[in-house]
């Protein structure tokens, strides 16, 4: 008799072992950022890698974001394949230029001759009081410029195999975890933020969406932490007998805009939940989608519950209210059955 | 001179075509946008930032150089280019916008990018700095001896990237070399009133390395100084930061009226334009006569005028090849 057991992992111990798979199998990956060595990243997700490939290959930097980002452009140019950390996407101020300047824009310029196959790996993301330059999740940013792929994955699995993807990607990958869903000791976590991750190497691939609930009545699209409000909201929903279904976009570039259309036509109606700010921002780019892609089959106007656009604030009732929360995500899901 | 004839030669051969590259591309650029000026007229639109008078910057260097090592400089990067031996062809066909330019025309005279020789220019002062960086560190993984070089104008010294790079490239003590093009004006501001020290190459001392200054415009000044520096990052001794006084002839850029400069500077500055003098030295030393000289300009300025009609003669890419380019590779879904 034999019993397998399938491992689980925190999403933070996943990403690490996905950058150790593929330096053990390319010379040319390193990592390189502030307190990615001794520490194993402040988010944990070069943990144990010092140890495993030594300071040639885990490079703590100085703080010195323009510095060493750019540095990663010009070792990718040069036949590198670097991951560099941006410890927090707040930080992005200092380093922007080195970042939608240069590393999104070489291979454009160049006439696709050259290639920048850069991973900026970054944590995002708020919900536990670290204030207005520690919390943002600012992907719809990112998204808007052109050149860099956006990933966010929300599960251990996802996590690991879209950091895979990420490395052998030759373009400019934007890889966004959100802290909530990394399984860190020291914060409060979604309980699915441990899960079964298979051992060696597996692609998630870049700009795939996933239903991770399927539903009837209505669909759910989000990304990152909010993937998981989305779940819990959505069995809150089922026992007012609404069936939500929830879909993970997983990538904001390449958006995979079939899904988003697909989904809502077999559901007929659209909320959007999304922790960057409310304007300019996702919701609007993908309830676009449904318009342009699904307007025949909308039962009631989309919706959305977003961070309105004020800063993140720091008191614990005002974050509260200011983040998307499971309550708000019921309550405008059912608004909108309401509405038929 | 205590320097091979040939790299005289090449050097000098190299100045010359450089500066007719950069009169003619003048030339071009107004033909067509005069008696009203437009920027956005004619066979070149946009802006303009040509390296007239800076040749000696470029030309020390390039008897230095070795297959793979790597070039970064700014949005007045002709000269570089030219002297690590970018295809001028399509160097050229990028300028005037067409397919067979460098970046199939979608980078312009600031944006040119060259897989070999390894060489890249930014529109955005100091961001090909860290570039540099990373190029040596690259280098240096794959246990090459390839130098990466780093030119950015006396203006750039003052930005975050500068100092960033010489803290990083010191710290690591990578192959990188510095190359301050101090042509003494960021656009109109003069570098009395931008920096607070005389010579940038004294800013070396805050991150422990080298900093040399070659005080004059002069090709065989810029040779030593570069040789040293680049032997030395070969041999893995580490970086260093030299700044060399140069002179831009013209404006910043093309149109621009050039009232921020007495003429009194600039009658001086046209006196020691370093093409004609170093010619007036190779003559003088008999590295090369009349007749030499003469040959040469024929031979530069056939080849640049086989480069820019190779582009004006290439056709114009596809509108819709806008959308190419943006990501390598296939996109699972756009």
């Amino acid at each position: 008799m034999t019993t397998t057991t399938e491992r689980k992992l925190t999403t933070q111990k996943a990403i690490a072992e996905a950058i150790a798979i593929e330096m053990q199998d390319d010379d040319s990956v390193f990592v390189m950022g502030e307190d990615i060595g001794v520490y194993g990243g402040i988010f944990g997700a070069t943990e144990g890698l010092l140890d495993k490939f030594g300071p040639e290959r885990i490079i703590d930097t100085p703080i010195s974001e323009t510095g060493f980002i750019g540095a990663a452009v010009g070792a990718a140019i040069n036949g590198m394949r670097p991951i560099v950390e941006l410890m927090f996407v707040d930080f992005f101020g200092v380093c922007m230029d080195q970042i939608y300047n240069n590393m999104a824009k070489i291979h454009y310029f160049s006439g696709g001759n050259v290639k920048v196959p850069v991973v900026l790996t970054t944590a995002v993301g708020g919900g536990y009081s670290d204030a207005g330059q520690h919390s943002q999740t600012l992907w719809g940013t990112f998204a808007h410029l052109p050149g860099m792929k956006v990933v966010v994955p929300s599960n251990p699995y996802d996590a690991k195999g879209l950091m895979i993807a990420a490395i052998r990607d030759d373009n400019p990958v934007v890889y966004m975890f959100h802290k909530g869903v990394l399984g860190l000791g020291w914060m409060t976590n979604n309980p699915r933020a441990t899960g079964v991750v298979p051992e060696g190497a597996y692609e998630v691939p870049i700009g795939k969406a996933n239903v991770v609930r399927e539903g009837s009545d209505l669909t759910i699209v989000t990304i990152g932490l909010s993937v998981h409000r989305a779940l819990d909201a959505a069995e809150a929903l089922e026992t007012k007998n609404v069936s939500a279904e929830v879909l993970d976009l997983r990538s904001l570039v390449p958006l995979d805009r079939e899904a988003i259309v697909a989904s809502v036509k077999k559901t007929h109606r659209l909320l959007v939940v999304d922790e960057d700010y409310q304007s300019f921002g996702m919701t609007g780019e993908v309830i676009t989608t449904a318009i342009e892609g699904a307007f025949d089959y909308l039962d009631a106007p989309p919706t959305r519950v977003a961070t309105p656009d004020t800063p993140i604030p720091y008191s614990h009732p005002l974050e509260t209210w200011a983040l998307p929360s499971v309550d708000r995500i019921v309550e405008a899901g059912s608004s909108l059955l309401v509405a038929r | 001179m205590d320097i091979p004839k040939e790299h005289l030669v090449d050097m000098y051969e190299t100045m010359v075509k450089i500066r007719r590259f950069e009169e003619r591309i003048r030339e071009l650029y107004f033909a067509d946008k005069l008696p009203a000026f437009d920027i956005a007229a004619g066979l070149i639109p946009g802006e303009m930032h040509l390296a007239a008078g800076q040749e000696p910057v470029a030309v020390g260097m390039r008897p230095h150089l070795k297959a793979g090592d790597a070039i970064t400089a700014t949005h007045r990067p002709h000269h570089l280019a030219i002297a690590q031996g970018v295809d001028l062809n399509k160097m050229a066909a990028e300028i005037f916008g067409r397919e067979t330019g460098l970046g199939r025309g979608k980078g312009g005279h600031m944006h040119l990018y060259s897989v070999e020789p390894n060489f890249g220019c930014s529109g955005i002062i100091g961001e090909g700095i860290p570039v540099a960086v990373g190029a040596a560190m690259a280098f240096r993984h794959r246990k090459t001896d390839n130098v990466a070089l780093s030119y950015f104008g006396e203006g750039a010294a003052n930005q975050g990237a500068f100092h960033e790079s010489l803290n990083l490239a010191a710290l690591w003590n990578l192959p990188v070399v510095f190359v301050c093009e101090d042509n003494a004006y960021a656009i109109s501001v003069p570098k009395t009133a931008s920096t607070a020290i005389p010579d940038n190459s004294d800013r070396a001392s805050a991150y422990g390395i080298p900093g040399v200054l070659v005080a004059t415009n002069d090709p065989v000044a810029v040779y030593e100084v570069m040789g040293e520096a680049i032997a030395r990052a070969r041999r893995g001794d580490g970086p260093s930061l030299i700044e060399i006084k140069t002179d831009r002839l013209w404006g910043h850029f093309e149109g621009d009226a050039d009232a921020y400069r007495s003429d009194e500077f600039k009658t001086d500055m046209n006196e020691r334009d370093p093409l004609a003098t170093f010619g007036k030295r190779l003559i003088d030393e008999a590295i090369l006569n009349e007749a030499d000289i003469a040959s040469i300009q024929d031979a530069m300025y056939a080849e640049v005028e086989a480069a820019l009609e190779f582009a004006m003669n290439s056709p114009y890419p596809a509108p819709e090849s806008a959308l190419e380019d943006v990501f390598a590779g296939r996109i699972v879904q756009l």
